[in-house]
């Protein structure tokens, strides 16, 4: 009795899945060239134990009703024109400006300080501005020696753009130490290039 | 009582992520919206984004969001995007930005924390998962 009532239970079970048809919402995904430099990159598209990788320009993927993955290669033309509202409402490309430093000081060069008035202009020109300050090393010194440089290069240059009459709560301050060299040296090498503050804004 | 105590103790740990602000609203037109803890809050240019927001978009509506790792979202219009997971540490560039598109279209640019860690940034549909390893691209749900 027991047993019967087993077997008929996985066979409703299995009953439901053969006839039931999955419940599948169809999406297409498609890779586009980067509108800054015709970059293209690449996205993984993974259903169930499958996975798809597209890294063609305009290549995509579309996952129909049946559950099913197709691969195409859309027009550029017709992607264009059929998502020209999507792709026009995505928001500007972010600006960055470079800042140089004296020597293990948050002290600006002379040359740097002079750009300083074409930098705050295009920042305040910007309606809304979102500003992110990075500051760097270069390798000269220990990673903790270089974090906290980097750091206080930013928050001095923080401070300066507040000063500017720019909200303090719309820019955030932050170091990298020596973890991302503009040019790329051997430890404990002095190089006035890579001792910078990256004004990031969006 | 000792419901109430797990709430309690669920808010005191949900408050402060709560409170970051994760992106702003750059563009907007039309019927947009934002969802949040139940409340509907306009998405006006300026906006700020925060975790497990949903951002709704009408007929007519169209929206641009940037977001703190520097990754630029656009939806179009009768889209439901919610961001269900976002965390950038702006010093190692580690992070993870989860979101779903239930409905309509969404066009996307990937930040900084791709950059780091391919597939760091993913986006759900109904039906599948993306992972983004960089740069630009296009998602729909019919």
């Amino acid at each position: 009795m027991r047993l019967s009532l087993v077997v008929f239970t996985a066979a409703l079970v299995a009953g439901c899945s053969c006839f039931q048809p999955r419940q599948v919402t169809p999406a297409l995904f498609i890779v586009i060239p980067s509108a800054a430099d015709g970059h293209v990159g690449a996205i993984v598209v993974h259903r169930g134990a499958e996975s798809r990788v597209i890294d063609t320009a305009y290549g995509s993927q579309r996952l129909r009703s049946d559950g099913t993955l197709e691969r195409a290669t859309l027009d550029e033309r017709d992607v264009r024109s059929r998502f020209a509202d999507l792709i026009a409402a995505l928001p500007g490309t972010p600006a960055s400006f470079t800042l140089y430093f004296l020597e293990g000081s948050d002290e600006l060069t002379t040359q740097s300080r002079t750009e300083l008035d074409n930098i705050f202009a295009e920042l305040k020109r910007r309606p809304l501005p979102d500003i992110v300050v990075i500051g760097h090393s270069d390798t000269v010194g220990g990673d903790a020696y270089n974090d906290q440089l980097s750091l206080a290069r930013a928050r001095r240059m923080r401070e300066m753009l507040i000063g500017l009459g720019i909200p303090a709560e719309r820019i955030e301050a932050a170091g990298r130490g020596k973890r991302e060299l503009l040019v790329p040296t051997e430890d404990n090498v002095p190089e006035p290039r890579n001792r910078r503050v990256e004004i990031n804004v969006r | 009582m000792r419901k109430t105590w797990i709430m309690a103790a669920v808010l005191a740990v949900a408050a402060p992520a709560m409170a970051a602000d994760v992106g702003l609203i750059k563009v907007s037109k039309g019927d947009v919206r934002i969802e949040r803890a139940g409340a509907k809050v306009p998405a006006t240019v300026g906006a700020a984004v925060q975790p497990s927001d949903v951002i709704v978009t009408g007929t007519d509506g169209l929206a641009g969001i940037t977001f703190t790792d520097n990754s630029l979202v656009s939806l179009g219009p009768n889209s439901v995007f919610s961001i269900d997971k976002y965390r950038f540490d702006s010093t190692t560039h580690q992070g993870e930005f989860e979101s779903s598109l239930t409905r309509g279209r969404l066009a996307a640019i990937s930040g900084k924390m791709v950059k780091q860690s391919p597939e760091a940034m993913k986006v759900r549909t109904p039906s599948a998962i993306m992972g983004v390893r960089g740069t630009e691209f296009i998602v729909q749900v019919d």
